[in-house]
């Protein structure tokens, strides 16, 4: 499947989102191509199909879409829902650990049109998996609308890691809808990672969190002048022990930012902690940071920092008097405060997704 | 190497050095001595030209080339170092990535962190975290990589203890070219001290004492050092108004 015309085309757009044509370093593949899925699986206890096919071949399926997310939840929801489900389906067997991750790439390659993608992923308890999803328009591509519905269910100590990395073209808008549930001692982690212009990026996903389970969103944000990126995550701790961050890493280069969360704390022993640092690199743009803390039992550690501000004149000049020029120290810092480290990923994904920031940040940082 | 002549500068329109003159030959250390907030980093970073150091008069010769204006890293690149007293943190830049892009070569970043006893910040982020001595020894390990022909060293003992002394003495010991004879040392420095430990290790050619933005007195650095911890400053203060009289 990766063969395809297009695909080979389009070959150096789809690696600076982490998606590789060398189906050697993955477990399993996925295009969607504007509105056609290509789906290739090559892993036991892994099912990874299309939801086309999904939908039609597995029972259950389509029962399971739309319990996480609500599709009259806003216009773009209703929207999804009034189109054929196109996506992926990943089931991953109990006690699976898969070794090597599943990559899938959501590619517009015609101009304005409007994508809708549903997704649903299944991880059955004591599962493992490394997900890394792709998101870009083809280089041709200027404008478009990218609606993606996902589900997600992580299974009892079952562990989800869960990288995003988008590369939109300057006038496309999108609206990622994202439901996650994670059963007792699961673990879900997700990784969003953008640093191009685009039109608009909202989003808030909701992930619910039982006992002793963990929910962790992440995100590394640069935007340039005429972008907006207006993203959050809630996460509800339900069950005693669990615990919950957001992280959020983001620069403004003229673009808008808000760095917003909503933590709740409903049981005994939760751990929460939310943090936002912002680097705001000319007047022209701006950060807004916009935590929010909801306590519903006494017997709960939350708490959240906060700190947006320039570059400090001290770290540049301190780089500087090493013998690097002023461009190059701030070339150096910005690159340091989006450093994939903070993501937590095992060291070969986390050099892989260090390249790709490089290459997605060739003349844009 | 370097001199400097009538300095005067000031800090945010504080004066901070007053009419300083020095003179620094290639291969000599020299050590720098005074109460705090005599001007000591003060005048290491005037030299070195950080923004926030304005000349208002005098000027400052560095291998010939008049410097008083130059860029900060213009200056560096030209052969001039410092080791930071307190380095800011860089948040995502490691230690080891410093090295390579200063352009340290794989063995040369092995061979000065076994020296100076730091494999294990590498690949740590610069500063971040870092103990008072780890600070140190990673200041001392990044000027031994720039290899500057000049070195003003701040205070490189300070909250480190005895054996990680011992560490940092043999890497300025190296830095200095200490080892080679006097005649065909090239590399010169400049290294505050308020403990004087260093001097037991490092050997120093020439010493001064700064107070109020001046320098009073110049001389052997070990016979002024035992003075200083004999008698104070205030007695400095008083043998230089008797050769003032």
């Amino acid at each position: 499947m990766l063969e395809k015309d297009l695909i080979l085309k389009e070959k150096e757009v789809l690696e600076r989102v982490g998606f590789v044509l060398d189906e050697k370093q993955r477990s399993g593949s996925f295009v969607l191509l504007d509105e056609e899925e290509m789906a290739s699986n090559y892993t036991e206890g892994v099912t990874f199909y299309s939801m086309g096919k999904a939908v039609e071949e597995i029972k259950g399926v389509k029962e399971k879409l739309w319990t996480l997310v609500d599709r009259d939840k806003d216009q773009w929801t209703r929207k999804a829902a009034s189109q054929p489900p196109r996506g992926y389906f990943i089931h991953v067997a109990r006690g699976v650990k898969v070794e090597k991750p599943l990559q899938a790439c959501f590619l517009i390659a015609t101009s304005r049109m409007t994508q809708t993608t549903h997704n649903l992923i299944i991880l059955e308890d004591g599962a493992e998996l490394y997900m890394i999803n792709g998101c870009a328009t083809a280089s041709y591509v200027n404008a478009g609308l990218h609606i993606g519905i996902t589900e997600i269910f992580v299974g009892k100590g079952a562990f989800l890691s869960y990288t995003m990395i988008h590369d939109w073209a300057s006038q496309v808008e999108v609206r990622p809808r994202t439901g996650v549930y994670v059963q007792e001692g699961g673990k879900f982690v997700s990784n969003y990672i953008t640093i191009k212009e685009s039109k608009l990026t909202q989003t808030y996903p909701e992930a619910i969190v039982e006992k002793n389970g963990a929910a962790q969103f992440a995100s590394l944000v640069f935007a340039p002048s005429r972008s907006i990126y207006d993203l959050g995550a809630r996460i509800y701790l339900n069950g005693e022990g669990a615990s919950g961050e957001i992280i959020s890493r983001a620069i403004s280069g003229g673009g808008k930012v808000y760095s917003k969360g909503h933590l709740i704390g409903n049981a005994a022993g939760i751990k929460a902690h939310m943090s936002c640092d912002g680097l705001l690199l000319n007047s022209e743009g701006s950060i807004i940071a916009i935590p929010e803390l909801e306590a519903n039992h006494p017997e709960v550690e939350m708490s959240h920092e906060a700190a947006v501000g320039k570059i400090a004149e001290e770290e540049i000049e301190y780089l500087m008097s090493r013998g690097f020029s002023p461009e190059q120290a701030r070339s150096l810092i910005i690159k340091g405060f989006l450093d994939p480290k903070i993501l937590g990923l095992p060291p070969a994904l986390e050099m892989e997704v260090n390249k790709t920031i490089e290459m997605l940040g060739e003349g844009s940082l | 190497m370097l001199i400097i002549e009538n300095l005067w500068v000031e800090v945010e329109g504080e004066q901070v050095l007053k009419g300083i003159n020095l003179r620094i030959r290639s291969g000599e250390t020299h050590v720098l001595f005074g109460p705090n907030g005599a001007g000591k980093s003060s005048l290491f970073f005037a030299i070195m030209g950080f923004s926030k150091y304005k000349v208002l008069e005098g000027r400052i010769i560095f291998k010939e080339k008049d410097i008083t204006h130059l860029p900060l890293h213009e200056r560096a690149r030209l052969g001039l170092g410092i080791s930071f007293q307190r380095p800011p943190a860089l948040r995502g830049i490691k230690l080891y990535q410093i090295g390579k892009l200063m352009g340290g070569d794989e063995e040369k970043i092995k061979e000065y962190a076994r020296l100076l006893s730091l494999e294990g910040l590498l690949h740590r982020d610069v500063n971040l975290g870092f103990s008072g001595g780890e600070m140190k020894r990673s200041e001392i390990f990044q000027l031994l990589i720039q290899e500057p022909d000049l070195s003003l060293i701040d205070e490189p003992e300070s909250g480190v203890d005895v054996v990680n002394i011992d560490l940092i003495a043999e890497a300025i010991k190296m830095l200095l070219q200490k080892d080679r004879p006097i005649l065909e040392r090239k590399r010169s420095g400049i290294i505050i001290t308020h403990t004087g430990f260093i001097l037991e290790k490092v050997k120093a050619d020439r010493g001064h004492l700064l107070m109020d933005g001046k320098i009073l007195c110049s001389g052997n650095p070990e016979e002024m050092f035992n003075e200083i911890k004999l008698k104070g400053y205030k007695e400095c203060v008083r043998c230089w108004k008797k050769t003032l009289s």
